[in-house]
């Protein structure tokens, strides 16, 4: 076999171009458990831990921008303030040693609908930034993901990295599963509120073919909550708010979870997710 | 592909490696490195815990391509000559091995652990340690091997 190690992400792309085929390798904390088991046998292999840059974030005016190499250790430690729900999800990444070397854009690169990462980047509206020895193109985090296991990513194609917006406001994240540690979610949910603009945004995984938004939500919840009071959430707001979340959902059962198990959860997640940020939100202004 | 990095602080030049072949496997069958344990080769197990340029990580899901100019510490570089480093100590004297196959992988976990945080709080321990499974003990007295390596408690 083959294994390629560029040091610059031009060479990088110029090797994709050259051996569209190869097994793309970051963090590898998914890949190699295609190898070990004998699932993949690459003939070429493309890594991208010597690209110094990928495992870099830098600010951008609102935006922060992270590379496709930054591992959620560093996430956690270093973004929880300006990224609040992806800092969460980053931590409820498998264990220690799982989020030293896995990557955002592994979670991006895998497409899975239980990525823990990808409910935070729909809910702030990020935008996945992928390149090839033709060119590059930005493609909203809510395009990004097809099918399960199956993204608009071309064969050509390398993710560089992730646009995604500074905090606006409240932000949360939650995620159920059988333990506190190394579990895939059984259903998961980011919210970010953005008081300024009188909007909230809800993104859901594991409870459908891909993660998703749940527009209508959000619309109800722009219009219910009272943005220019201190009000407390009416009566049955969450409620309403958790219903809606969950009719934007189509969850299966599967060996982790029965489909309707999965909407009663993202539905109490999603209402619990409203009253904390409201709560948050309340005591800001105060 | 020819390969070198620093294991245990030790140079090493390797031909004929398979880049996709795990580090684990690296360390085990080429290096003859046995302390650093095989058991899931997925990750969920932590057996396979050793050092790669600072970072704990399952060296299970490390490919040995990528190691190529890093510096490695398996749980046999921990100690300092003959004198078990303090953490192994700790082990011993908390009695937190039985059948001691998830042991290395919970003394670089620890080591780590302590490295960064060398006055854990009960919720920090246990999130560090998350990753390490062990099906004999129950854990409480993995626990208390690290709260005397932190010099929270001392040995009964």
């Amino acid at each position: 076999m083959r294994f390629l190690r560029p040091g610059t992400m031009a060479e990088a792309c110029a090797l994709k171009a050259e051996y569209p085929d190869a097994l793309v390798i970051a963090g590898g904390t998914d890949v190699m458990v295609g190898v070990n088991f004998g699932r993949t046998d690459p003939l070429v292999m493309l890594d991208l831990t010597g690209i110094g840059e990928l495992a870099q974030w830098r600010s951008s005016g609102e935006d922060i921008h992270i590379g496709a190499g930054l591992t959620y250790s560093r996430i956690v430690a270093e973004l929880g303030d300006a990224l609040p729900a992806l800092a969460s999800a980053s931590r409820t990444v498998g264990s220690v040693q799982i989020r030293n070397r896995a990557t955002l854009a592994g979670n991006l690169g895998t497409a899975s609908p239980a990525g823990d990462a990808l409910p935070p980047l729909l809910a702030a509206d990020a935008a996945v930034e992928l390149v090839s020895a033709g060119g590059a193109r930005t493609v909203p985090a809510t395009e990004f993901c097809v099918a399960p296991g199956r993204s608009v990513l071309q064969r050509d194609e390398l993710i560089a990295g992730v646009r995604i917006a500074r905090r606006r406001g409240p932000q949360h994240f939650a995620k159920v599963g059988p333990r506190n540690a190394m579990v895939i979610a059984v259903a998961s949910i980011a919210t970010t509120m953005d008081p300024a603009n009188r909007t909230v945004a809800v993104g859901c995984g594991a409870v459908a073919p891909t993660p998703v938004r749940a527009r209508a939500a959000e619309e109800f919840a722009a219009a219910a909550l009272d943005w220019n009071g201190e009000a407390v959430l009416p009566k049955g707001t969450a409620a309403e708010f958790g219903a809606l979340v969950a009719d934007a959902c189509s969850p299966i059962d599967d060996v982790r979870a029965g489909a309707r198990y999965r909407r009663r959860a993202i539905e109490v997640l999603a209402g619990r997710a409203l009253r904390r940020m409201w709560d948050e939100h309340l005591r800001r202004v105060e | 592909m020819k390969l070198c990095c620093t294991v245990n602080g030790e140079w090493c030049a390797l031909d004929d490696v398979a880049g996709s072949e795990s580090l684990l496997r690296l360390l085990r069958e080429r290096l003859r490195l046995p302390g650093t344990k095989n058991a899931c080769e997925q990750g969920e197990c932590g057996s396979c815990t050793v050092y790669v340029d600072g970072e704990s990580v399952c060296s299970c899901l490390v490919a040995a391509g990528q190691v190529d100019g890093s510096d490695i510490v398996t749980v046999e570089g921990l100690a300092d000559g003959a004198d078990a480093h303090p953490v192994q100590e700790a082990f011993v004297s908390a009695g937190a091995v039985q059948c001691g196959f998830c042991t290395p992988g919970l003394v670089v976990a620890a080591h780590a652990l302590l490295a960064r945080t060398p006055d854990p709080t009960d919720a920090e321990l246990r999130e560090a340690l998350a990753g390490n499974l062990c099906r004999c003990t129950g854990y409480e007295k993995i626990f208390d091997a690290v709260r005397i390596a932190a010099g929270k408690t001392e040995a009964t």
